[in-house]
């Protein structure tokens, strides 16, 4: 370990940042800009990852500072270009497509570490914005990636680091983070979430394509083709068959000709219905930045914080604009509104006028046959669906004015939306109350898991008819067509029809790896204050409040404090074993008064502990023959010599002479 | 500014001896341990705090777990960078400090026999206005210029050691001021008159030639063998070579303080320097006389360095 050593050529601290940190700077810039490209528009992300790609060679290829006149106009067409593009500079995305800019305009000045450091400290903070536009398992770890880059600039910029491979660039980084994982585990989990937002959050949320109030075609197919999760159930006990995951949202009562929409029904407690077959169920919901709360078929209570409808729907009294999680209860078997209240009798029959003659004529002449049996009409219409060359596809031909019609009698191809909505049409024309319900039908049940996947494409239409004595009854109409769309899902009715990676192996691996996707969603993104207040109730402690968790925290860290000081403090025993047992030696003769002298070799130093303690010569001189032969005799001692030695100093007990 | 920072420094140094505890002088080795290493943010560190409070608050009041995940994950790191620049530290020796030679005026190279067992990086020291950088890994030895005005023994000033490794967040420090001293040469006058040859010197002039025998002296590792006088060693503890007399290719010099008149001492020593220089650079022998010692001829580069040590300490 010590040699001889070598002469150091002093090397003066550096003024200007190297390649190498400039590399690692610029690879901080684009991760920026890769996590933020979700959001911005696609001309300004190219833009800027043109400009730092311009930057990186130029200062590569013909290092010189860029010059002012060139570095102001540039500010400006930032600023137009965000203003003209969000209309003001405030805000998230315009806030953050500002701020990406400027990183990269602000590599255009770095030439000194004290730049270099504050473009790389920006950098972080552009990658935790990143995380405002969607917290994902990936996005997150693809921003904490991001964070290895800017973290070894930093440590490029220190003195005497030469250029190595990039990967053993970052390499320390990443030891750093994981080594960093326990205190940010326990912090995570201690810090005090605030109960209310310090300031507004409420900014105008992305749409995301999710099930709407309004039914028109080209949003559901829209819907179909999106496979981003849309809620995740746990059941209390055995899941529902797949025929019967119905989850019921949007519930539409009003056709003007060309597109359905809700209508506000009073509040109420519980639907009136005889029901049987419960089934409890938690639904972890995405954010939808709506009201509305799926239930399966048909829910027998609101959770908290939300109201029911008379028509079954559950509408959240706030917007769910983080993923929300709710328990409910469901009747799997049930007779809903056995009695029909007048008005809404005749909101149900509603049909606007001069539309759909063909449709009309058809539904009268069904009426004629069928006389009073109104399950008669229903079941003549579903054969039609089914044996009339009707075919289910995502890419239907467009319809005319006369939509039903055309769907009917012309085209006769599409998906659950056009045949619920003309469904119920015919319903309403033939005399038999009716109703569009929107929501998901059938998931993916993930045994490992042992959850339901829904994903927006399971988005589903169906009818509800209204048949005396029983009720409203649910009728899917697709179902006619396609069984496969509810007893294997909506990717499989529409197989071949769907973009590559929603098909076959690929879709069942996705379908697999979500548990992963749950857990995240489940563990981090939903640990909210409430689930944070429960924190410590299996230690007999309720309500853990914030000052609680504050202490908590602090005793946390003071504890890991602990654990990293005696870490620093270690140190390592000292590398030649013979001089590690001399020094044992040394102590214990300290402690009987014999301290070894500075600059006092050990055969004096010996001798004079002999003489200190005569009583232990013959111990002493052996141990001092011992020490001397293995220290200068060889050049490696033996190791059962060593041993001996170190044996020997263990026994050696000094008896202090009176 | 850096004025106003040194009287700043000045005054908390007065005020707060805590912080400079380590200004007697101390003897080597100096081992560096917990009680006088010192930490705090950089003026970056101080900002990244900032910069990470706002990232709390701002990820708290948009309750996103995701950012405060990422926050937590970047303090904690920068917690821990806090610990590495402490252990950088932690356990450094200096194991001893050797001097180079310069005369007055000139820098004067030292030389710090660093000790660590395991690799400590990017660790700086900063003595007197010149700063170096390096990295620690067993024994190094580390080289510093350091201004010198007078000749005599200097005593080294405080030093510094300290580190912003690994990220620049935190600057670990401990100064240290060792119990060392340094002997610089006196400076030798610009130009002067060659030194007088007093007669008795020529005449004294060596008859000896290249090949007789002038005397036995020890055995001195690189001496080669063919000149070991093995009958005469036989008869003694050590060996014992044959010193041969070189062949007198140059007029020596009897450089005597006492033969320079009109001076002071410091233009006498000045001028002394100078002859000794020019002698060094011929490669011709001379002898020293000073008042209260006298250096026998001889020439080479420990030669020289005895008679300008001796100069330099003249008083």
């Amino acid at each position: 370990m010590i040699g001889a050593g070598h002469l150091l050529h002093a090397r003066s601290v550096p003024e200007q940042v190297s390649h190498r940190s400039f590399d690692l700077m610029c690879m901080a810039a684009a991760f920026v800009l890769a996590v933020h490209a979700g959001h911005l528009p696609w001309w300004l992300s190219a833009a800027l990852a043109m400009a730092l790609a311009l930057r990186w060679w130029q200062r590569r290829e013909r290092p010189a500072r860029v010059p002012g006149w060139l570095k102001v106009p540039m500010l400006l067409i930032l600023v137009a270009a965000v203003v003209l593009n969000y209309g003001n500079i405030f805000g998230r995305e315009p806030g953050s497509a500002l701020a990406a800019g400027l990183l990269v305009l602000k590599l255009t000045e770095s030439e000194s570490p004290r730049d270099a450091r504050v473009a790389a400290a920006f950098a972080c903070f552009l990658l935790m914005a990143a995380l405002l536009f969607g917290q994902g398992l990936m996005a997150t770890a693809v921003v904490a990636l991001g964070l290895l880059p800017a973290m070894a600039t930093w440590q490029s910029l220190e003195p005497t680091q030469v250029p190595t491979k990039l990967s053993r660039q970052l390499l320390p980084a990443l030891v750093l983070l994981i080594a960093s994982l326990p205190v940010t585990i326990m912090s995570f989990v201690l810090v005090p979430r605030l109960s209310s937002p310090l300031w507004g959050t409420s900014n105008g949320q992305t749409a995301r394509t999710g099930l709407s109030d309004q039914m028109s075609p080209s949003d559901f197919s829209q819907l179909l083709t999106d496979d981003s999760p849309a809620m995740r159930v746990t059941f209390d006990g055995a899941p529902p068959p797949n025929a019967q995951r119905y989850f019921r949202a949007y519930v539409m009562w009003d056709y003007d000709g060309k597109s359905w929409s809700r209508a506000d029904m009073p509040v109420v407690d519980a639907l009136a219905m005889q029901s049987a077959g419960d089934i409890g169920y938690q639904v972890n919901l995405e954010p939808t930045h709506q009201h509305i709360l799926p239930m399966l078929d048909l829910p027998l209570q609101a959770p908290a914080q939300s109201h029911m409808h008379a028509d079954g729907e559950v509408l959240a009294d706030k917007p769910v604009n983080d993923l929300r999680q709710y328990a409910a209860r469901s009747a799997m078997r049930y007779r809903l509104d056995t009695e029909l209240d007048p008005a809404l009798r005749a909101r149900a029959l509603a049909l606007p006028a001069g539309f759909d003659p063909r449709t009309h004529a058809w539904a009268a002449q069904l009426r004629q046959r069928f006389g009073s049996n109104e399950a008669g009409i229903v079941s003549a219409v579903l054969h039609r669906f089914h044996d009339g060359g009707f075919s289910y596809t995502l890419l239907p031909a467009p319809l005319g004015r006369d939509a039903v019609d055309d769907f009917l009698f012309n085209t006769r191809e599409g998906f659950c939306e056009h045949y619920a909505s003309s469904f119920t049409v015919v319903m309403r024309a033939a005399g038999i109350p009716a109703r569009v319900v929107t929501g998901y039908q059938g998931g993916f049940w993930n045994s490992l898991g042992q959850y339901l996947l829904v994903r927006d494409s399971d988005a589903h239409a169906w009818s509800e008819v209204w048949l005396a004595g029983r009720g409203w009854v649910r009728i899917d109409p697709t179902a006619a067509v396609r069984p496969q769309r509810v007893s294997l899902g909506a990717a499989s009715a529409a197989a071949g029809q769907m973009p590559w990676y929603q098909s076959g192996l690929l879709e069942s691996m996705r379908n697999q790896w979500d548990i992963v996707n749950r857990m995240w969603n489940q563990g981090v993104i939903g640990f909210d204050a409430l689930r944070q207040r429960g924190l410590l109730t299996p230690f007999g402690v309720r309500d853990a409040d914030a000052s609680m968790l504050t202490r908590l925290l602090a005793v946390g860290i003071a504890l890991f404090g602990v654990v990293g000081l005696s870490w620093a403090l270690w140190r390592r025993p000292e590398g030649d074993p013979a001089l590690a047992a001399m020094r044992a030696l040394e102590r214990k003769l300290a402690r009987a008064g014999v301290a070894r002298g500075r600059s006092e070799g050990p055969r004096n130093y010996l001798r004079r502990a002999i003489r200190a303690l005569p009583g232990q010569r013959v111990e002493l001189d052996q141990l001092m023959r011992c020490y001397i032969e293995l220290r200068y005799a060889t050049i490696e001692p033996s190791p059962q010599s060593l041993r001996a030695f170190r044996q020997a100093v263990r026994n050696f007990q000094p008896h202090r002479v009176v | 500014m850096q004025a106003q920072l040194q009287h700043l420094q000045a005054w908390a140094e007065r005020r707060l001896p805590a912080l400079t505890r380590h200004r007697q002088p101390e003897e080597l080795p100096i081992h560096l341990h917990r009680r006088r290493i010192y930490i705090v943010p950089t003026g970056f560190g101080l900002a990244f705090t900032v910069l990470l409070l706002v990232m709390l608050v701002g990820s708290l009041n948009y309750a996103n777990n995701a950012a405060l995940l990422l926050t937590c994950l970047l303090g904690a790191s920068t917690a821990i960078s806090m610990l590495v620049a402490f252990r950088t530290l932690n356990g450094l020796n200096v194991h001893s400090v050797r001097a180079g030679h310069a005369t007055a005026g000139h820098p004067i190279d030292v030389i710090f026999d660093m000790q660590a067992t395991r690799l400590r990086q990017a660790v700086r020291l900063d003595i007197d206005r010149s700063s170096v950088a390096f990295d620690v890994q067993g024994r190094i030895d580390v080289r510093v210029s350091i201004p010198t005005e007078h000749r005599g023994w200097l005593t080294l000033p405080r030093f510094r050691i300290w580190t912003t490794w690994p990220m620049g967040l935190f600057r670990a420090w401990t100064w240290s001021r060792p119990n060392v001293a340094v002997l610089v040469w006196p400076r030798p006058e610009i130009s002067g008159p060659p030194p007088t040859l007093p007669d008795i010197d020529s005449r004294r002039q060596r008859l000896h030639r290249g090949e007789d025998l002038a005397s036995l002296r020890d055995y001195r590792s690189g001496d080669s063998m063919r000149h070991v006088a093995w009958k005469a060693s036989a008869r003694h503890e050590t060996l014992l070579v044959k010193d041969y007399e070189q062949p007198q290719a140059r007029q020596e010099w009897r450089l005597d303080w006492r033969h320079i008149h009109g001076l002071d001492d410091e233009s006498r020593i000045a001028r002394l320097a100078r002859w000794l220089g020019e002698a060094q650079l011929q490669g011709r022998p001379c002898s020293l006389w000073l008042p209260d010692q006298s250096i026998e001829l001889g020439s080479g580069p420990a030669h020289y360095a005895r008679c300008m040590s001796a100069l330099a300490l003249l008083p």
